[in-house]
């Protein structure tokens, strides 16, 4: 393996774990911040996923809806809150063709709400596609396809 | 769990007030399944679309039982009349096995890992091993007894009933044909989404979501016979003027006031002291960074002649049905999806939704459809406060005290007691009605 492949392996990590600190630490506003403009956010169930259906629990297909999210969580849905803490595997580093970088890395959120146990809420694998911005990798495009068959009642922040 | 004999009995008068044990009783749970999802009431398992071929089959519930949808073979002549679609429970007549365990497939036939017992698609057992016996020489071990009988011994078959591609099946053979049960106040509105002139609307299946509310079931068919809460809980129905009580809005309802519909007409939205004033979800400067997460384009079959007023036409952006006990049908702007309710104990239901779109939509349409879906759903923009504020509402009724129905029952008495059909929407007269029935059935 060469330096190359090992920088961006730790380059991917790296943004990885920087995105999983934003979340918990409820850092939403940063969030979008680690896509491109017109990048592809979906968090999406395996089985819709591996029968090619195509609904989406959250389907974003720009910064702009993901800001709109954003101002959803914050002001506009209504919710118990929770805090989420994000497990992220290393990530596996596919291709890079065309400057675009194709990586999969699996991910456990846990949910703890207040006065409450952590429950497993979300469990699944991100897979990305990452391009280069003024030097920056950042996301062109992020689905978590979960495996959870249920959400545990409604699913609120990004994951 | 803990409800004293004298539970239930409903003390007060009419159906504004509902005891917070109809919620929380174990026992009177265990009632619900008997008489209402076993009894003689229509319940929703699937849409024909899920299973186009022959073989195909879903798993999917009637109350808490597992049940499979599947279309059977169907003799050429029978093909008119017939669609093929059966719904058999999940359980095999031998040991009681959930034998069916992939959530969808196509089958040529059923078999029970356990002793190999053989269904047909219909639920008829063609055969079992060592029926007969083994024979051993001159003599035969074993076998079932000469009197066995294998059509007596199928899996338990439901009636099933079809309209516009909508399965229903109940376990009674009491239950009224399914055009009669639901009512001709509801189906003008079935027939408005699933009917086009030239026959049944060709659905196409976009997927699902599916959550896990801990709160009663009942509460789901309530939140959708609310048509108080959607302006005030929901920021973007009432800001955007998708659902808001100064629109053109009816409520009905079947005769037994069991099923429902909520029709609207959106409006532009923005301020309007009457509905908007004080209500803090209401946000006046709220603006979308992306505005295709509101792209609605009306469409056609929109518009029907008014059931309620002939000579005249309708247009609503909104019709929320509500088919008792455990199916709701959204079509609000340009998303379409049915909700399915799986009871799972009387504080817990599994919500399936399904969303469809038209088999002649465009690709356009269909990504419309699909950006739409951003607001419903477990994590829907409108949607996930819904179940939020369920699982809350469940969490208050556990804290009765049981003194009596004054600190230990919900007030619903928005626009008075009675159970009438309005022209309105300020009113929790569905939620009365669908009491009125329930206490019924289930003579409490």
């Amino acid at each position: 393996m060469d330096l190359a492949t090992l920088l961006l392996q730790h380059e991917v990590d790296q943004l990885n774990a920087r995105y999983a600190a934003a979340l918990d630490e409820k850092r939403y506003n940063d969030w979008p911040e680690f896509f491109v403009e017109d990048a592809f956010y979906k968090v999406q169930a395996r089985e819709n996923f591996d029968r090619q259906l195509p609904l989406a629990l959250i389907a974003l297909e720009s910064k702009g809806m993901m800001k709109d999210r954003v101002y959803g969580i914050t002001q506009t849905i209504y919710h118990g809150p929770y805090y989420m803490r994000h497990v992220v595997s290393p990530a596996m580093v596919m291709e890079q063709d065309d400057g675009v970088v194709r990586a999969q890395a699996n991910y456990a959120v846990f949910r703890t709400k207040p006065g409450s146990v952590s429950e497993v809420y979300n469990v699944g694998r991100y897979i990305d596609e990452l391009v280069r911005e003024d030097g920056v990798l950042r996301l062109r495009q992020r689905c978590c396809v979960y495996d959870s068959e249920m959400v545990l009642n409604s699913l609120i922040y990004p994951i | 769990m803990n409800a004293p004999d004298n539970l239930s009995r409903w003390r007060t008068e009419g159906s504004s007030r509902v005891p917070f044990w109809a919620y929380t009783d174990a026992q009177l749970y265990q009632r619900e399944l008997e008489r209402i999802f076993y009894g003689a009431h229509w319940c929703y398992v699937g849409l024909e679309a899920e299973i186009p071929n022959t073989g195909d089959y879903k798993l999917s519930h009637v109350g808490e039982r597992q049940v499979i949808m599947v279309r059977d073979r169907v003799a050429p002549k029978d093909r008119g009349t017939d669609p093929g679609i059966r719904v058999v429970e999940n359980r095999c007549a031998h040991r009681g096995v959930r034998f069916c365990q992939e959530p969808h497939g196509t089958a040529r036939s059923f078999v029970c890992p356990y002793h190999q017992w053989t269904y047909k698609l219909n639920g008829d057992l063609a055969g079992l091993p060592f029926k007969d016996g083994v024979k051993d020489g001159e003599c035969t071990n074993g076998g079932m007894p000469a009197d066995f009988n294998l059509q007596a011994h199928g899996l338990t078959k439901l009636r099933v009933a079809t309209l516009h591609g909508l399965v229903f099946a109940t376990f009674s053979d009491q239950t009224e044909p399914l055009e009669e049960y639901l009512g001709p106040q509801i189906l003008p509105w079935l027939n408005r989404i699933f009917q086009r002139p030239d026959g049944p609307a060709k659905l196409t299946l976009l997927g699902y979501n599916r959550q896990r509310i801990p709160g009663n079931w009942k509460l789901m068919m309530e939140n959708i016979k609310d048509p108080y809460h959607p302006g005030l809980l929901h920021t973007w129905f009432v800001t955007f003027g998708l659902w808001r009580a100064d629109q053109k809005s009816r409520m009905v309802m079947d005769a037994q006031g069991r099923h429902a519909v909520m029709v609207s007409r959106r409006n532009d939205g923005g301020e309007n002291a009457a509905v908007t004033q004080g209500v803090t979800s209401f946000k006046a400067n709220m603006a979308l960074n992306d505005n295709r997460l509101l792209d609605v384009t009306p469409e056609p079959w929109w518009t029907i002649a008014d059931p309620a007023h002939p000579g005249q036409s309708i247009t609503p952006t909104v019709t929320m049905i509500t088919l008792f006990p455990s199916l709701i049908i959204q079509q609000q702007v340009n998303s379409l999806s049915t909700r399915h309710i799986v009871p799972r104990g009387e504080g817990c239901f599994d919500f399936v939704w399904t969303h469809f779109g038209f088999a002649d939509d465009t690709p356009e349409m269909t990504q419309r459809r699909l950006r739409q879906a951003n607001l419903f759903g477990p994590a829907g923009f409108v949607s996930a406060d819904d179940g939020e504020v369920i699982e809350f509402s469940q969490d208050g009724f556990r804290q009765w005290s049981g003194d009596g129905n004054e600190s230990g029952a919900t007030l619903c008495e928005l626009g008075g007691t009675g159970t009438e059909a309005t022209e309105h929407m300020v009113t929790e007269t569905l939620i009365r009605s669908m009491y009125a029935y329930w206490k019924k059935v289930m003579a409490v």
